[in-house]
């Protein structure tokens, strides 16, 4: 007798009628799975903050507000952490200014000017950039690129030694380790995040403005200025943002080729610290207070790069949703 | 022309197409199939014949929208039952009610009580699953899983609990061969049944629905999608199940509902002028012969002979 | 009799000047901008295939590493670092990726539209840009100050590098699944955890397993999550559960710095292990899509 479930009308007005069934309990069950793994996103990241920085509190209750000082000094029990906190922000400005001309390049080179067929190698270069590990880069950074690059660098302080603002920039190299050389390498490695995101963001430019702009007889230059350009300009700044955020966390490649010296300095070719290079570096052999500090450093990393992925999430997610309501 | 005979119809001619729009030919039956009922008969079935469903004065409602309004029937059993009506009327809401296919959509309400088998289907303590399992539906577009032909038409029996593989196979054989598809598939059972022309994606999907050995095979206009000559194999099929199911099929073809279905209820639509919104009723519900060559409503009278929808 | 005027000269050339020249500059600039990024990235891999090729070889990949100070000076192998990082990595990815598919199918089936869903959503796409680091320093304050170092706490800190990634390209590979399935599907008297599990979950199965191995490469060559949960040792460790423990990364990162020529010679064969390792993670997921998605954009 096949255990298909077969509606009998003779069926006697006393057994259980057969529409009635409880919920199976595996079906509840999944639910709840699903569901719990769901929630353990915002599980992890409330744990983050919690732990961190209860780790990091005899930092914070001890330094105050001197924590944003320029004045660390392990031996000396002084952790003014400012040191760090600048060669963040200089090695991320750095890399966004080389890498989002060229991510926003190619991404227009992708969606508008390459035909289908040669757009699949492109974006596999793009992939293979993608993949390359952090420590490679910081390998290959600090045994190839930063000795080549320095010669470059002793070059280009001769020639504007003295001169107004350039002068003080790039003042001459004491190796290739430096602010500059990790802010090169930190634009290779965000270029691919924010190509891929522009990419997106230019894909929902309708094609029907595209169109409009062509046939009112204007160049490709013309229609991306008038067409492409005012819808997707909220969506690439979500896209540098994002990117933004990548160079302020990345860690390893930093850590290998800035140079290890926690100094304010303008002088990009000299060697620096930032905030990821310094816990990489130094935590290891921490202890007691220093520990705490380069805790509450990551921190101060979690905060950052968490309020500038909302921020650039938000954007994202707004010109997303143009594309698929509006 | 002749005039029908009100008793039997096995006089009856095909409507010729109407030239001069001033002459409303009376839409006449196909003498094709016998296994439809006369209207006398079907009469009679109403006292002695099971009611498998009692649709009693629902309307389906999704959020604030009223969808339908209104409905009571009765469908009989194995009977085949046409909805019909213009789009926008309600005939696939009223449909997907039966088998509880509604509480898929957020917001979806149905008030007034449909029975199945004399017990309400909207009770808190009634499971759509066991509905399902006794009502099944076949779609307009034809979905087969993206799995082989057997899995396809093994799924239904496996989600019950059956895996003897041999039971399977007679399953699986059975079901086949009675949506008229064993002789072309039976040596590539092993293939995807996403590799099946249109026609025959559907029989497997109908395959796939009598797998399960349901009392009810809901039919949301299986062969819109499909040429004239997968059509006739559809509705083929359909006369060759009667016996054991009952069928309800919505159409939007006039000739496919007179050429297959007992019973037909038309429906249309009524717009509020106010909100600007159409909403779904039922007109009529009549023997088939009986409501295209004779409507008592009006609007019926104008469907069927062509002057609308 | 009319006079048949001069027909106008009608000029259908490229228009001249300014416009056509800024038109030129820019897809000269779009062009310089692709060969400015496969500059670099032709020369990190020349390097490393250059530098690594002349070190790799079955016994590196399988011997130990040998110590500096030991002669006659040599590379010796890095055995230790390659069975750290298949088996951490495994561990991860044994850990995120069905809890990132399952994350996937509660935003997509169950409680996706709703205000809980949407958080879930976005929070999962912010966790894709914490910083490694962090994720490192959260591990080590709750796990390894309580049990210890081990391969386990940096499978959980690589995890929870995977698991947005892994919920994001599975919520996208789920979406793409038709609803006809579902509805097909419930309508033979499936429960929602039968659906998903025997139709929904199998359609989207490709692009699910692609995406998770690209997690899985990402994770293959993280160090900073590795750095204070697996404490970087020369030996092997094959209890990936307790004591410490080293990975390919992790070595790579720790040779970077020593000056001993063996050990940055062994730092390139083990730079281009770990490339290859994540290439063919890479072409690997290209495979499956190619050849196993069924439903993509």
């Amino acid at each position: 007798m096949s255990t298909v479930a077969q509606a009998d009308p003779a069926a006697p007005a006393g057994s259980a009628h057969p529409l009635e069934q409880r919920r199976p309990l595996g079906d509840r069950g999944f639910q709840i799975l699903a569901l719990a793994s769901g929630l353990l996103v915002l599980v992890i990241l409330v744990l983050i903050a919690v732990s961190t920085t209860q780790q990091a509190s005899s930092w914070f209750s001890t330094e105050g507000w001197k924590i944003f000082t320029n004045n660390w000094n392990p031996p000396a029990n002084q952790f003014g952490a400012l040191a760090f906190i600048y060669g963040t922000a200089v090695t991320a400005i750095i890399a966004l200014i080389m890498a989002v001309p060229v991510s926003v390049g190619i991404a227009l080179l992708l969606t508008e000017v390459v035909p289908y067929r040669w757009s699949r190698p492109i974006v596999y270069v793009i992939d293979l950039l993608a993949v390359v590990p952090s420590v490679v880069w910081g390998l290959w950074g600090i045994l190839v690129f930063a000795p080549w690059i320095q010669h470059i660098y002793a070059h280009i302080a001769n020639v504007v030694n003295g001169v107004w603002v350039l002068g003080p920039l790039f003042g001459p190299p004491t190796s290739g380790a430096s602010f500059f050389t990790a802010g090169i390498i930190l634009a290779f490695m965000i270029t691919p995040i924010v190509t891929s995101l522009s990419r997106e963001v230019i894909a929902t430019v309708p094609a029907i403005d595209k169109e409009g702009a062509y046939a009112l007889g204007a160049t490709r230059l013309e229609m991306i200025r008038g067409a492409v350009w005012p819808h997707s300009q909220g969506g690439i700044v979500g896209a540098v943002l994002l990117g933004l955020g990548r160079a302020m966390g990345e860690t390893i490649a930093v850590a290998l080729v800035i140079g290890s010296s926690a100094v304010i300095t303008s002088h990009l070719f000299a060697p620096g610290y930032n905030m990821p290079a310094v816990i990489a570096n130094e935590f290891g052999e921490a202890s007691g207070e220093f520990r705490a500090a380069l805790m509450g450093l990551g921190v101060l990393l979690f905060v950052f790069t968490i309020i500038v992925n909302i921020i650039a999430r938000g954007i994202v997610e707004r010109s997303a949703r143009r594309k698929r309501g509006a | 022309m002749e005039q029908p005979d009100q008793d039997t119809v096995t006089n009856l001619q095909r409507a010729e197409p109407t030239t001069q729009p001033e002459v409303q030919p009376k839409l006449h039956l196909d003498t094709q199939q016998d296994a439809r009922l006369s209207s006398a008969a079907l009469e009679k079935a109403e006292e002695t014949t099971e009611h498998i469903f009692d649709i009693k004065n629902v309307s389906v409602y999704y959020g604030s929208f009223r969808a339908v309004t209104d409905v009571s029937l009765t469908i009989y059993e194995n009977e085949i039952t046409a909805f019909i009506g213009p789009s926008g009327c309600g005939k696939t809401t009223v449909l997907r009610s039966l088998n509880r296919m509604n509480d898929l959509v957020v917001g979806a309400r149905v008030e007034g009580d449909i029975q199945y088998r004399g017990r309400s289907l909207y009770r808190k303590d009634v499971s759509p699953i066991a509905v399902r399992r006794r009502i099944g539906m076949v779609f307009q577009k034809p979905n087969p899983f993206p799995k082989s032909i057997y899995d396809n038409v093994a799924y239904g029996p496996r989600i019950n609990g059956e895996h003897n593989k041999k039971r399977l196979d007679e399953i699986v054989e059975r079901s086949l061969r009675q949506a008229a598809l064993w002789d072309e598939v039976k040596d590539r059972l092993g293939k995807s049944g996403l590799g099946l022309s249109g026609g025959q994606a559907q029989r497997l999907c109908i395959a796939r629905t009598l797998a399960v050995e349901p009392d009810v095979v809901l039919m949301d206009e299986p062969a819109s999608a499909l040429d004239p000559i997968a059509t006739g194999a559809i509705e083929d099929l359909m006369r060759e199940i009667k016996s054991r199911y009952t069928i309800v099929i919505v159409t939007h073809n006039m000739q496919q509902a007179t050429r297959v279905s007992d019973r037909t209820a038309f429906y249309s639509v009524l717009i509020n002028p106010k909100s600007d919104t159409r909403t779904g009723t039922l007109v009529e519900y009549a023997p088939t012969a009986q409501l295209f060559e004779d409507p008592s409503d009006e609007r019926t009278k104008a469907y069927v002979t062509g002057r609308m929808g | 009799m009319a006079v048949i005027a001069e027909p106008r000269q009608i000029d259908l050339r490229e228009p001249k000047g300014w416009r056509r020249t800024s038109n030129r500059i820019a897809t000269v600039l779009m062009v310089t901008s692709f060969i400015l990024v496969i500059i670099p990235l032709g020369f990190v891999l020349f390097t490393v295939i250059a530098k690594g090729a002349s070190v790799i070889s079955w016994s590196f990949l399988t011997g130990q590493p040998i110590p500096p100070n030991v002669l006659p000076a040599g590379v010796g192998g890095m055995w230790p670092a390659v069975l750290g990082t298949i088996e951490i990595t495994a561990l991860a990815a044994v850990i995120a990726v069905p809890l990132g598919i399952l994350g996937a199918v509660y935003l997509n089936e169950y409680g996706g539209r709703g205000p809980l869903g949407a958080l879930i959503g976005f929070m999962s796409d912010v966790m894709t840009g914490v910083p490694s680091i962090v994720m490192g320093l959260f591990i080590f304050s709750i796990w390894v100050l309580h049990f210890g170092y081990s391969g386990l706490a940096g499978a959980l800190a690589l995890g929870c590098l995977m698991l947005p990634v892994v919920i994001r390209s599975s919520y996208e590979m789920l979406r793409l699944v038709p609803n006809s399935l579902r509805e097909g599907s419930y309508a033979l008297g499936a429960t929602k955890s039968r659906v998903t599990v025997t139709v929904v979950l199998p359609a989207a199965i490709g692009g699910i397993v692609s995406g998770a191995l690209l997690a899985v490469a990402r994770a293959a060559g993280e160090t900073a999550p590795l750095l204070f949960t697996i404490l970087t040792v020369t030996y092997a460790n094959p209890n990936v559960f307790s004591g410490p423990n080293t990975s390919l990364p992790s070595q790579i990162f720790s040779n970077a710095t020593q000056p001993y020529t063996g050990a940055q010679a062994r730092g390139w064969g083990a730079a281009l292990t770990l490339i290859a390792i994540c290439f063919i993670l890479m072409i690997a997921a290209r495979i499956v899509t190619a050849r196993f998605t069924r439903y993509s954009r």
